[in-house]
């Protein structure tokens, strides 16, 4: 093999791109093999050359049919081919000149709704994709409602396998208004339907001829230039405080530096601040970053604050503006995605990790069942079983300090451990009346 | 520095990202240690933990597998970056197992999967309940499908159908006595990112990674430069070719790559516009079957 020109205006450029500054998108793709979700991230991984030479050839001697099948690129476990469904999220890497993307590939079976549940919820946007032959089935409402639930910015509704129906207009529009008005008992910011054919590649990376009737971007079109910025809480400051930084050395003798990620908001040097649950305010006389101080930070930076004053402060307290602070509370009212086996039950005694803070809690009442399919309220349920979505009311032991959820991604959510266990059994976030 | 539009970069969105990983662990887990093989992902995963404490020491020592089959130059740079650092080094030895008998030597002379017991005993030994691993992602369609923070019973093993849902970045640390979290903070970096981050951070790394002239000989389609473990067999032609290596694992089974990349720029192009994975280049032990790395970490490894 010939080693590359690396002195060559290909590889010039190609460096170039490679090294502009670029955000990150991060994506989550709901749906089963028989949707062509695997065809559709193989062909993403594909066009976007993403795909290594070996990896194509390794795809290429497994494809059983006329054509490549470039399903065969994501599925990973070996149970995972051997019964061709996606059991848990796989994350996929892929960049354009404009954008890079993390692309948590999430199984659409409802057992594993809690992998998929993994998937989205550190996602911008959220990927759903509808056969176009069989429109919108209960497995498509379901992953839209999972995305709205976890507050996902963004949907795309891809309409597949458009080939099957020869292009047709109507059938797109049918299924578009219908998805269209089952979003908006959802509130969804933003829904997007593109129809594509993954398997051929129309209107994935490039405008398909075959859709003149169709005057949206492409699938990547859209992924590259879909605005996220104001997507992010930077009016409400909240750094939850992750590990005290004390080097007890001679050249930093009094340093005392309070590291952690900014969960919300900006923090400059010389803010007034407040610390919980002390309430005690002060300053902020400096902060670090990565590469030395900073004149402000804001989400998702890892920094370290230094205070003014001497205060006592440890992981698990917050700082925010002395006007503008979280509730501080020991009754929580959520929305918990169970994912376990054994059940939620009232009375029931858990561990919960809200940002940096961990603390004992009793389920106090499940106000209702929520069927994921149809939206409908069961307020008779006595418990929540593995992969069902509830209201549950909790009291813990000790003080968080929240924010909604709607309003706060980061202090408006929780997990829930099993502390004989340890495992991680739920997954809360925090509804008006918090 | 402010930015006009509060997003991060990439680079930096990735960095503050593994940073809050690599607290996250010290604050919830009570013996962690970073493995630190000299390679440039283990190279920036330290240099991400001197970030995470600064102006504090790194608060946990670094482990090396020491395979016996190193590249001379890979433990010169381990010992010298340690030393900068300060940071306590521990050596788990393969050869040591071996002549003590806790291991045995395989036929085919790989002791990519010998090294696993070693590994086991050094965090049985130590009591480390946390290992941080370099691993990344895109390397390999097993790894594509690990948690940041994944859970190991006693026996180190990694059970891929039934992980702990890892929902946002609240990651739960929590464990048993003998069970331990091997955690890797560089899950969503790709090789490119290393290389960027490195180029950025101006990071030191082995003259390895740089394309000289070596003497090689070729296997099965690989280009292998001689050195103590790799000699040339019978009917091999030795031969001089500009090389470097993308990955450094074992001096007796790691390929180099033709290449004319003599400085971290031009690997960026290099990387940039080369169209073959880093296994896949460059590992004779990742040849073996579809999910050896799948069976692997099954068994314990990293």
């Amino acid at each position: 093999m010939n080693p590359v020109d690396v002195h060559s205006a290909a590889a010039a450029q190609a460096h170039d791109i490679a090294v502009a500054r670029k955000d990150i998108l991060r994506i989550a793709t709901a749906g089963s093999v028989d949707d062509g979700k695997s065809t559709l991230i193989g062909r993403l991984l594909y066009d976007s050359k993403a795909v290594f030479e070996d990896q194509y050839e390794a795809v290429e001697r497994a494809s059983k049919g006329d054509f490549v099948d470039l399903a065969l690129l994501t599925d990973g476990l070996r149970a995972e081919r051997e019964q061709g469904i996606t059991i848990d999220v796989a994350y996929r890497y892929f960049a354009t000149p404009r954008r890079t993307f993390i692309l948590a590939d999430t199984p659409g079976h409802v057992q594993y709704t809690r992998n998929m549940v993994t998937g989205a919820s550190t996602a911008d946007l959220a990927i759903v994709l509808v056969d176009a032959r069989k429109g919108m089935l209960e497995q498509s409402r379901r992953h839209a409602f999972l995305a709205s639930l976890l507050r996902v910015p963004h949907i795309v509704v891809a309409v597949n396998k458009m080939d099957l129906v020869d292009w047709s207009e109507a059938t797109f529009e049918a299924i578009r208004d219908e998805f269209s008005a089952f979003a908006a008992k959802l509130d969804v910011p933003d829904l997007t339907v593109v129809p594509i054919s993954a398997l051929h590649g129309d209107n994935v990376v490039r405008r398909s001829e075959h859709t003149p009737w169709y005057q949206g971007p492409s699938l990547l079109h859209h992924l590259e230039n879909v605005h996220v910025a104001s997507d992010r809480n930077l009016v409400d400051a909240r750094f939850p405080v992750q590990y005290v930084i004390r080097p007890q050395s001679d050249a930093h003798h009094d340093y005392r530096g309070y590291a952690g990620t900014v969960a919300s908001g900006v923090l400059r040097p010389g803010d007034e601040v407040q610390v919980l649950p002390s309430g005690l305010t002060t300053t902020v006389a400096g902060i670090e970053g990565p590469r030395g101080p900073v004149e402000e930070a804001f989400a998702p930076m890892s920094v370290t604050v230094r205070l003014a004053d001497d205060l006592d402060v440890s992981r698990g307290d917050l700082i925010c503006r002395p006007t503008n602070a979280p509730h501080v509370t020991q009754d929580l009212d959520a929305l918990v995605c169970w994912m376990t086996d054994e059940p939620l039950r009232p009375r029931q005694r858990l561990a919960i990790k809200h940002t940096t803070r961990t603390v004992r809690a009793m389920v106090k009442d499940l106000h209702y069942r929520l069927d994921v399919n149809t939206l409908h309220r069961d307020l008779e349920a006595g418990e929540l079983g593995l992969n069902d979505i509830g209201r549950v009311k909790l009291r813990t032991t000790q003080p968080l300090f929240v924010d909604e959820y709607v309003r706060n991604r980061v202090t408006g959510r929780f997990i829930i451990i099993d502390e004989a266990t340890n495992a991680t059994v739920g997954a809360g976030m925090l509804v008006p009346g918090s | 520095m402010t930015t006009p539009d509060y997003r991060l970069s990439q680079l930096e969105t990735l960095e503050a990202e593994s940073i809050h990983v690599i607290r996250e662990v010290v604050a919830e887990l009570e013996r962690p240690v970073l493995l630190f093989s000299g390679g440039k992902d283990s190279i920036v995963m330290l240099e991400l933990a001197r970030k995470a404490f600064a102006p504090a020491r790194i608060p946990f020592p670094v482990m090396h597998v020491d395979t016996g089959l190193n590249f001379p130059e890979v433990l010169e740079f381990r010992d010298k970056r340690v030393a900068e650092l300060g940071v306590q080094l521990v050596v788990a030895s393969v050869p040591d197992a071996i002549a003590r008998g806790t291991v045995k030597e395989e036929p085919n002379g790989s002791r990519n999967r010998i090294q696993t017991p070693v590994l086991l005993d050094a965090v049985e030994e130590h009591g480390f309940t946390a290992l941080f691993g370099g691993a990344r992602r895109d390397e390999d369609k097993a790894r594509a499908k690990e948690r940041v923070f994944s859970f190991r019973d006693e026996f180190g093993q990694w059970d891929p159908k039934n992980q702990r849902p890892e929902i946002w970045d609240l990651y739960n640390g929590r464990i048993h006595l003998g069970e331990s979290i091997r955690v890797f903070p560089l899950s969503n970096w790709t090789e490119l990112d290393i290389w960027q981050y490195i180029a950025r951070e101006q990071i030191a790394i082995p003259s390895l990674y740089l394309a000289q002239e070596r003497a090689v000989v070729e296997r099965q389609g690989m280009l292998y430069a001689v050195n103590e473990f790799i000699t040339p067999r019978e009917g091999e032609q030795v031969r001089r070719e500009w090389v470097r290596y993308r990955t450094v694992g074992d001096a007796n089974l790691t390929a180099a790559v033709a290449s004319r990349a003599t400085d971290v720029e031009e690997v960026i192009a290099e990387i940039a516009v080369t169209r073959m994975t880093e296994r896949g280049a460059t590992r004779g032990d990742d040849k073996v079957s579809d999910a050896a790395m799948e069976d692997r970490k099954k068994e314990g490894y990293f």
